[in-house]
């Protein structure tokens, strides 16, 4: 019998159709799975097996009855902890919510489950989604599976790692600034942010609400399309929502793939994003796939976002401040933590006390930032210049797209680094944004695959491609068709490449949040 | 450079309901400060004829109709999560001052 | 708490001129929340009617409610206001225990409406016009209760209870500019102020505006320019002011504790105060300071609201008369004289009347009712009349007198009745026996009696001496046990001298 945690989302959903195997079965082998290398990873949060086994024995009988809820009935799903969900506790990894259960669902969970899908677990994250590396988890670092010294990227650390791991075939990733797309470049796997306003942000724990989205992350360019069919589409919760008629992104992702679907295409380069700070290896990649672009048929141009060099510092003004006011409400009152003071204390001191022990120093110092940017007298200088450099991205992108159907960027400067290492420079995790952030400013797509191992360190790295708002289907044919040529290279996806990880030299880490 | 002092942190702290300890106070200086130097860059950036974006997708007028739903929580389920309750209502400790 | 010391109110107006500002928070009446599917009800269980966002749950969004934004634009529009073609919410940060997220969503530099005009009648049927600065719409907060320490009050509470029910609710908040040259008029104005935005919103239908229960509510500024002074006063803000009665003595309050500190070389403290309806004074409350930094910034989960022409167009066609208008075309319809029409204006009784009327009593019956009676309960009671009853129940009263089932004396017995909660007017009827005897044949038997008694009665009244059936009247009337009709008593007796 074949592993069936090596499957795609796509492979498994087809041998449930043909009856070649349960879901129960695949749950099953994600959950061996997990048990058999988390205590090494800590991709998740919180597992629940029974709850998982009992959904995919539901969806298993479904099946049975002829009544598929769809084609993905049945195939398992991480969630990442920034998702609210009624049977499972949801921390945004951050103590101040330690075992909180929702009353209520995401809607993109509900969509999941009225899908068939079945949830293995809430996976791990950078406190409230804050940081590129998921050490700022408030129940430890999730593990690079490539490497466990290194970071698994971030926030969504958890979500790629499961999936780069085999603990899922797909996971749910929400993208404030690069939180699903720098993940999936430093673990060698696929991660889209759609456009904001395709996926409803109902139940998504807010960061930054003019910035968040919630997408899906993959070992595929197909998987992720797949589960962005499921979640995706207008949600009354949400007034963001955008009531556009999405095409299904499966089709435009089958299509992409075939052979010929590049001719033609015209796919910008930034100048922008190349020079010192980025790596040799991941400069390397990102030009070898240009390369293939070209010779499948695509042409190459060069194009310029002046206005990008302003991304990274608008865009740790209008976080902050969105955050600042977003994370007000975690004081003590209706759910969560309660700090307890001798003598009890006025409610405002029981409320300053709860946030001081329950949030940690990242988010605490975005907190004071935020409150800065927005206070008195400063917000001209900082939120309102921000919020313009917002339109000057945005005419750069208009501009950019008036001459090309996607562009393309490495995704991130660098390879995965060592877990600790800029720990104490704020500024230099900033930096790993900066070219993932402009995407977020601006409200469009952008997709994360990855073009190859750096060769200095070994270690994966991503391209990106970026389209207009509402061209969601685009990046998932251009990612598709690249991807197959890429897979055609390496005689499979990239992370069959992963060397195998030690799962006995370290001992289990605590699980937070159950 | 920024004007960032410990008394402002302090400040800025007690707008946020944060009882940050006098070390914590210490760093986030420091470390606020190299961060507004940053971050201020913007305003290079923004000058005046440039308008404000606060939605990247621009909508407008978006509403819904004035119905109960099925969203409305139990009052079991509206306390559920709540550190302290007294069966219908949430309890807190006493408030300083005065109602606002 | 003690009394402050006041200057006598017209000894203050001579020193010092009074400078007013009011805000008026109006609770619309639509079904659900302001950005929640939740209802829209007064009382209810605590925290039944709320959905995540009314509690700010983690990942919960706000969604404008439509009809709360028309409201708004109707009001807007009759307070003479333009509507804003864009306009947008935004965050207001505190933190306060009632405030779910910490934040209130407000409107701050983009209001929804912005520069009218409202005309004011006083008692003596002067109009004073009060310009608006804007109207905008925002949220309620939740409801706290203060457990232990003995006052019920904040001060020397052991903890609070928090009830979310009322979390959402729309309000529009009305801001008006500064007003000068009140002058002694000042408590008069600001209760007619508030008098008529009550009027307006009741005849736009878009609140239920009981102060008691605070659907509105005033927060009244006040400050003190000395004569000759430029420079304007340091303002409070009183807040709690919860009846058409108090606004005009919280007004006239500050008036006078602002002249006597002021007289005594003291300084006003810019600061919040709330007024109790018991003592009849204000307390001071929260100090206003640079502290108070909202962080205000556009609320990222709403989109800006751009009503169309056509909109409004169709809003300002469905607007009701103005009040002014509205007025004279009341006199007109009750056949009211000056005094009697001013009497019910003052009284801010106006809308009761309507209702009253509507429900079927003559205007006249509905004036004596509202005016008399229950007017003098409401003074006993120390409460106000709208409180009392509402004019449905009145005209049920009256037209049981019309239908001749009641005398006068046994209605007044029933409407306390229905004032203390017993029923209907039907039903009070019915438990308590109390209709008038309307058989002839058992008023003749007990004035045969009466007269039995009297025997020079009818020889007087034949003489010219009419009043002298009033002495018969009364014994049967006192026979009947008052259930008879007095009138037809005098028919009967009358009818007899001349037979």
């Amino acid at each position: 019998m074949t592993d069936l945690t090596r499957h795609t989302a796509a492979e498994l959903a087809a041998q449930l159709a043909d009856g070649s195997t349960t879901s129960v079965a695949v749950t099953q082998a994600h959950l061996d799975r997990i048990a058999a290398v988390d205590g090494t990873i800590h991709a998740f949060l919180h597992v629940n097996p029974e709850l998982s086994l009992a959904a995919a024995a539901a969806s298993d009988a479904r099946r049975a009855a002829g009544k598929p809820l769809s084609d993905l009935d049945g195939v398992p799903l991480a969630i990442k902890d920034v998702l609210v969900t009624t049977d499972m506790p949801s921390t945004s990894g951050s103590k101040i919510l330690e075992g909180w259960m929702s009353p209520y669902d995401a809607t993109v969970v509900t969509r999941a489950r009225e899908a068939g899908l079945v949830p293995l677990g809430k996976t791990n994250m950078d406190e409230f989604a804050m940081g590129s590396s998921t050490e700022h988890s408030a129940y430890g670092p999730t593990r690079n599976p490539w490497d466990i010294d290194r970071i698994p990227g971030g926030s969504g650390g958890g979500s790629a790692a499961a999936v780069a791991a085999f603990e899922a075939p797909f996971a749910l990733g929400s993208d404030t600034g690069g939180s699903i797309r720098q993940p999936a470049h430093i673990t060698g796997t696929v991660g889209m942010k759609p456009t904001y306003g395709s996926v409803s942000r109902y139940g998504a724990i807010a960061l930054a609400s003019s910035l968040d989205q919630v997408g899906p992350c993959s070992r595929t360019v197909l998987d992720a399309a797949l589960l962005h069919d499921v979640i995706g589409g207008y949600d009354r919760h949400d007034s963001t929502s955008l009531k556009d008629a999405w095409p299904s992104f499966a089709e435009a992702a089958r299509a992409g793939a075939q052979p010929g679907s590049l001719k033609g295409l015209k796919v910008g380069v930034v100048g922008q994003y190349s020079g010192e700070a980025f790596q040799a290896g991941v400069m390397t990649r990102f030009r070898e796939s240009l390369e293939m672009l070209a010779a499948a048929g695509a042409e190459i141009v060069d194009v310029s976002l002046p206005s990008v060099e302003y991304a990274v510092a608008a865009y740790y003004l209008i976080l902050p401040a969105e955050a600042s006011s977003n994370l007000a409400k975690f004081d003590s009152v209706r759910f969560g933590m309660r700090a307890t003071l001798t003598g009890g204390g006025t409610v405002e001191q029981v409320m300053s006390a709860t946030r001081e022990a329950g949030f940690g120093p990242e988010v605490k110092r975005r907190i004071i930032l935020g409150t800065y940017a927005l206070s008195a007298g400063y917000y001209d200088a900082y939120y309102g210049s921000a919020q313009k450099v917002r339109t000057l991205i945005q005419r750069d992108f208009d501009h950019a797209f008036a001459s090309v159907d996607v562009l393309a960027t490495p995704t991130a400067p660098t390879t995965a680094w060592k877990l600790g290492e800029k720990l104490d420079d704020p500024l230099a995790m900033y930096a790993q944004d900066i070219a993932t952030i402009p995407a977020n400013l601006a409200g469009i797509p952008g997709i994360s695959i990855p073009s190859g191992i750096a060769p200095e360190d070994g270690l994966p790295v991503g391209i990106q491609f970026l389209a207009p708002a509402r061209h969601d289907a685009k990046l998932y044919s251009v990612a598709a068709g690249l991807e197959a040529l890429l897979h055609a290279q390496w005689g499979g996806p990239l992370n069959s490449q992963a060397p195998d990880f030690d799962t006995s030299s370290r001992t289990q880490s605590t699980r937070g949040g159950a | 450079m920024s004007d960032i002092s410990e008394d402002s942190v302090r400040h800025l702290a007690g707008l946020a309901r944060i009882d940050l300890t006098n070390d914590e106070v210490t760093h986030l200086t420091a470390e606020l400060s190299k961060i507004v130097d940053v971050v201020a860059t913007v305003s290079a950036a923004a000058t005046d004829d440039v308008p404000a974006t606060s939605h990247p997708i621009p909508l407008t007028n978006v509403y819904r109709d004035d119905v109960v739903t099925d969203d409305v929580l139990t009052t079991e389920k509206a306390l559920s999560g709540a550190p302290e309750h007294d069966g219908s209502r949430f309890k807190v400790s006493a408030i300083l001052g005065e109602e606002q | 708490m003690a009394k402050a010391k006041l200057m006598d109110f017209d000894k203050a107006l001579e020193l010092f001129e009074p400078v007013l500002g009011f805000e008026v928070h109006v609770e619309l009446n639509t079904k659900t929340k302001m950005f929640s599917s939740a209802p829209n009800e007064f009382g209810g269980e605590p925290n039944s009617n709320v959905t995540p966002v009314c509690l700010g749950l983690p990942g919960s969004l706000p969604v404008v409610n439509e009809q709360a934004v028309r409201y708004s634009i109707s009001l807007g529009l009759a307070l003479g206001c333009s509507i804003a073609p864009s306009s947008r919410f935004a965050r207001k940060n505190y933190f306060y225990p009632d405030l779910a997220k910490n934040y209130q969503i407000s409107q701050f530099d983009e209001p929804i409406a912005f520069e009218g005009k409202v005309d004011v009648e006083l008692s003596d049927g002067r109009i004073v016009s009060v310009d608006i600065e804007r109207a905008h719409m925002e949220e309620d907060a939740g409801k706290l209760t203060h457990i232990g320490g003995a006052t019920g009050r904040i001060q020397g509470a052991e903890y609070s209870l928090v009830d979310y029910n009322r979390a959402g609710v729309p309000l529009v908040e009305i801001v008006t500019k500064v007003i000068y040259g009140a002058e002694a008029d000042a408590p008069e104005l600001a209760k007619a102020y508030v008098a008529t935005i009550r009027d307006i919103v009741v005849a736009l239908g878009i609140s239920d505006a009981r102060m008691e229960r605070g659907n509105l509510r005033c927060d009244a500024n006040v400050s003190l320019r000395p004569r000759g002074q430029e420079k304007l006063g340091t303002r409070t803000e009183t807040k709690n002011v919860n009846s058409l009665r108090s606004v005009e003595r919280a007004v006239r309050y500050e008036i006078q504790r602002q002249a006597q500190i002021l007289s005594e070389g003291g300084t006003i403290i810019q600061e919040t105060r709330h007024w109790h309806e018991d003592t009849g004074a204000t307390s001071a409350g929260r100090p206003k300071s640079d502290a108070d930094d909202y962080r205000y910034f556009p609320e990222p989960d709403l989109l800006p609201v751009e009503p169309s022409a056509e909109l409004i167009a169709e809003l300002r066609a469905a607007l009701p008369e103005q009040p002014a208008e509205r007025k004279r075309r009341l006199k007109a319809e009750w056949g009211f004289t000056d005094l009697e029409f001013q009497d019910v204006v003052n009284s801010g009784l106006l809308s009761e009347l309507v209702a009253t009327v509507s429900a079927g009593a003559s205007p006249q019956a509905a004036r004596k009712w509202w005016t008399g009676e229950i007017a003098r309960i409401a003074n006993a009671a120390d409460r106000e009349p709208t409180e009392l009853i509402t004019g449905a129940q009145v005209a049920e009263v009256q037209l049981l007198v019309d239908e001749g089932v009641l005398n006068d004396r046994m209605a007044r017995q029933v409407l306390e009745a229905v004032i203390a909660g017993e029923g209907t007017a039907r039903e009070i009827v019915d438990a308590k026996g109390l209709a008038v005897v309307s058989d002839d044949g058992a008023l003749i038997a007990a004035i045969d009696q009466a007269l039995a008694a009297q025997p020079d009665v009818l020889e007087k009244i034949r003489e010219g001496k009419v009043q002298a059936a009033g002495a018969v009247i009364g014994a049967v009337m006192q026979a009947m046990q008052g259930k008879a009709d007095a009138a037809r008593v005098r028919e009967l007796v009358l009818e007899r001298a001349q037979a």
